[in-house]
């Protein structure tokens, strides 16, 4: 091996320095690099010691993509994933935009893979080539001549490791288009044996998630919220707070939302608030009963449509040999991740504020802050910890809990610190639910037990009307997120028509993991099933006889025959029986075949879920597994025994034993099967929930009723 | 009031007033961080650490009644065989998701393994159903479970 002594030792001393190399995209998207001193926002930094950074400029709530994003930095670069670890990327909507939402940060519908897989791999190209031009100058010899490997620049009989290269790096230009590693030169992408980054930390307490900020002299702030939404602070009586160690003061929110208890501690606020009497005005309040917001529901599901959503060629339902016709209730549901909803707000020195955040979309709080401390945008800084699951929680378009915590702080000196935490209590009962939709569809069969005519209608409430994403989702004032996996569904449906009723508004709403395709999965997937057995006809084949040859009905059918296959369908062991479902969203198409033991009025015990995926290309397939894995238990595990209900517009419940989480004893193994694919990936986090509660729904079926007002418990449904 | 905490071999003196969970004295109080609130009433498990080798709930565990307790965190269960072996399988088979209740999920865990080093998936199942999973990464943690108990007897 020939070293350049001089040039070497330059290196050297430009490492002892401690240099770096940035690459990442300027403002008009195009690629840039430079040294720490560069005014560009990075998605890799790489130091004079060789430790590569990924910039993550997606949120962790247990998704992946801390590893995910890395993995593409580090096989594009040529480091193994030890020589990789992450960063959070600060709020910057221009230069940190989901490139799926516009301009603004966020993470959600699955998105993050899909819209980082060019940028993230192009940023670790371009790095990868200015540090192979650097050691090109070095060795005296063309770059073409050269790789890295692990870490380490070898070729033409040299070798040093790329942290010697980073300072003459950091000088260089950018290319404009790297070139990429093919997928022949893969080692990380698709590779089943990287574990996730986050993984160590995960399982020795050491993982920081918002919940464990605590800051030098923070005040501990819960809210005094109105039993029901829309409810407003007419006063409020502190006396027997005053006795409690630890109180500081309660004060009323600017917007009379809430009653602020600030205190030392997490207890003695709790304690504080429970102490703590507060008079509503509940004039404008929710006095509904759920019963009646449900009855509402089924009936906007009779007589005209508010919207036509679809009608192609209005279909002979009067000519079909048979039609067949359900009803489907599905109720409000909370996410409840697991750590409550939380945030710290701190005044910095220049005058500024640092939010410290799982912040799932962080656009949103950032602007509500810069609004309320009345801040340049570029005064407010979001520290974005990890987050104990969100599950859409974490996005409101409101910015609802971290505008809760910055009324809170705006009203003190804002000498000390403000962290909110939510209980587990303010959680379940806090609104943002996934709203009560319902179905009633009619399928007309031909004599020979095919679809003629297919008539659907939907009512609820919609989840984007009102929000910023209405420009975007609402088209003539059909919500899609109401009709999405109904009204684009692969199927080939003739005859079909879909109609919309948007209802009054009942509480607050929120997407929750997989949107609309929560209700509408189930509604197609289950009427798939009915109309099957109706028809005679085997399920699977059913389906595949009604998936033509559009790419998405050709990829759908894929993974339902292998799911089919891997399950060994319709040959279930003896005292079980088999349901099936697939359902293509977010760009991902998931078969599921649900294996239960029992019956509906005995007792459904679920002893097996066989899953087949296709999302494109599988860049962690551990990790792809891992959400399939979680999709379906999030799934199952409501349409079991889950709802939220409003007596008088209070809720009813309160906390885990009255919304009982899935838990480990319901459900057994789960095998995951993924689909080579060269297509783009598309969305892993959400696509396994859908598919699931129909698939269990059509394994009841097989020798009980149709279950279709859920939760299922409440439509004569027994677990055991 | 002030308490004397044994908490991972070395004892805290505390100031807090009598009826306070343990929770909130290891996370406010002595800031270790690793031991999550969840719900508050005992119904998750994100809280468990060990008494006297034994898994509680700290949401449920009052300051006033340790005296003289062992008390063991999941910052330091990896001192012990069997956590030592929760961890690696936790991490082999990559259990974690959000990861929020993991530390309660393998405080239990270490619990089940130490009283009974090979348990059946129904052993499993009773141990740990209480808790709970929002990610619902229960398939891994039954087979984390197996397989530390595996790395145990080997």
């Amino acid at each position: 091996m020939t070293l350049n002594t001089s040039r070497r030792e330059f290196l050297k001393g430009a490492a002892a320095a401690g240099a770096v190399l940035v690459v990442g995209l300027r403002p008009d998207g195009a690629l840039a690099a430079g040294d720490g001193a560069a005014q560009i926002n990075p998605f890799v930094k790489i130091g004079s010691d060789g430790r590569v950074i990924a910039v993550v400029k997606h949120f962790e709530m247990g998704q992946g993509p801390a590893t995910g994003l890395s993995t593409l930095i580090a096989e594009e670069i040529g480091v193994g994933m030890d020589q990789i670890g992450y960063e959070f990327a600060p709020s910057n909507p221009e230069l940190y935009a989901n490139l799926a939402f516009g301009q603004f940060q966020g993470t959600g519908g699955s998105t993050a893979m899909a819209n980082s897989f060019m940028q993230y791999r192009n940023a670790g190209a371009a790095a990868r080539a200015m540090i192979l031009d650097a050691a090109a100058q070095s060795f005296g010899v063309d770059a073409g001549t050269l790789d890295i490997v692990d870490g380490v620049v070898t070729g033409a009989d040299q070798s040093a490791p790329l942290g010697d290269f980073v300072a003459t790096a950091s000088q260089l230009q950018a290319p404009a288009e790297p070139v990429l590693k093919t997928p022949d030169q893969w080692r990380l992408i698709g590779n089943p044996d990287i574990r996730r980054l986050d993984g160590a930390i995960k399982g020795n307490g050491s993982a920081m998630f918002a919940m464990d900020v605590y800051l030098p002299n923070q005040m501990v702030v819960m809210l005094a919220r109105p039993p029901q939404t829309g409810g407003l602070v007419a006063g409020f009586d502190d006396s027997d707070a005053q006795s409690i160690k630890g109180f500081i003061r309660a004060a009323t929110l600017p917007n009379d939302a809430a009653v602020a208890v600030y205190a030392e501690n997490t207890w003695a606020a709790m304690q504080a608030r429970d102490a703590l009497r507060v008079d509503w005005d509940l004039s404008a309040a929710e006095t509904r009963d759920s019963a009646q917001i449900k009855a509402e529901i089924l009936a906007a599901l009779d007589g005209d449509a508010e919207y036509n959503v679809l009608n192609t060629e209005p279909g002979p339902m009067d000519q079909a040999a048979q039609v067949i016709e359900q009803t489907f209730y599905f109720p409000l549901l909370a996410h409840a991740p697991m750590e409550p909803l939380n945030c710290t707000i701190e005044a910095d020195a220049d005058g500024g504020v640092t939010l410290h955040d799982g912040a799932q979309m962080p656009t949103g709080p950032h602007m509500a802050l810069a609004q309320i401390f009345e801040l340049p945008m570029d005064k407010v800084r979001i520290n974005t910890m990890l987050a104990g699951g969100s599950f859409g929680r974490r996005a409101t378009p409101s910015a609802d809990y971290q505008v809760e915590a910055a009324l809170a702080f705006v009203i003190t000196d804002r000498t000390r610190p403000v962290k909110l935490v939510w209980s587990r209590e303010d959680d379940v009962r806090g609104g943002y639910y996934r709203p009560a939709f319902g179905h009633k569809v009619r399928v007309g069969l031909s004599a020979e037990g095919d679809i003629v005519a297919w008539d659907h209608r939907i009512a609820g409430q919609s989840i984007m009307k009102g929000t910023p994403f209405e420009s975007v989702l609402v088209h003539d004032g059909v919500d899609h997120s109401s009709v999405e996996g109904v009204s684009d569904t692969p199927y080939t449906i003739p005859g079909f028509h879909v109609g919309l009723t948007d209802t009054k508004k009942a509480t607050s709403t929120l997407w929750w993991r997989s949107v609309g395709h929560t209700h509408t999965a189930y509604a197609m997937e289950v009427m798939m099933d009915a109309a099957a057995q109706a028809a005679g006809r085997d399920p699977v084949e059913f389906r595949l006889a009604h998936l033509g040859d559009s790419p998405d009905a050709v990829r759908k059918a894929a993974v339902l025959k292998l799911a089919a296959e891997k399950a060994d369908w319709g040959n279930a062991p003896a005292g079980r029986v088999q349901g099936v479902a697939v359902h293509k969203s977010f760009g991902s198409f998931v078969a599921e075949v649900v294996e239960i033991s029992g019956a509906a009025d005995s007792g459904v015990k679920i002893e097996k879920v066989t899953c087949a995926v296709d999302c494109g290309i599988a860049v962690n397939p551990d990790v792809i597994k891992a959400q399939i894995e979680g999709g379906v238990g999030y799934g199952i595990g409501h349409a079991m025994r889950d709802e939220i209900t409003l007596t008088g517009g209070v809720v009813d419940q309160s906390n885990f034993p009255d919304y009982e989480p899935l838990r480990i004893r319901d459900i057994g193994a789960i095998e995951t099967h993924i689909v080579p694919s060269a297509e783009p990936p598309t969305g892993i986090g959400e696509p396994g929930t859908p598919p699931s509660a129909p698939a269990l729904a059509n394994a009841i079926a097989q020798a009980g009723p149709v279950v279709a007002l859920l939760p299922m418990v409440n439509d004569g449904v027994r677990f055991a | 009031m002030s308490f004397v905490l044994k908490l991972n071999g070395v004892e805290h003196e505390v100031d807090a007033e009598p009826g306070t969970p343990l929770l909130w004295v290891i996370r406010d109080e002595l800031k270790m961080t690793g031991t999550k609130f969840g719900c508050g009433v005992a119904s998750c498990g994100a809280c468990t650490v060990h008494v006297d080798g034994l898994p509680m709930r700290s949401c449920q565990t009052y300051v006033d009644d340790l005296d003289g307790a062992e008390i063991t965190t999941i910052e330091a269960i990896g001192a012990t065989e069997a956590g030592a072996a929760v961890q690696q399988a936790w991490q082999e088979l990559d259990v974690a998701q959000c990861g929020y209740c993991q530390s309660g999920q393998i405080m239990s865990a270490v619990g089940l393994l130490t009283e009974n080093p090979k348990p059946s998936v129904d052993e499993i199942h009773d141990y740990m159903d209480g808790n709970a999973c929002r990610c619902a990464t229960y398939q891994r943690i039954r087979a984390g479970i197996q397989r530390a108990s595996e790395i145990m007897e080997s």
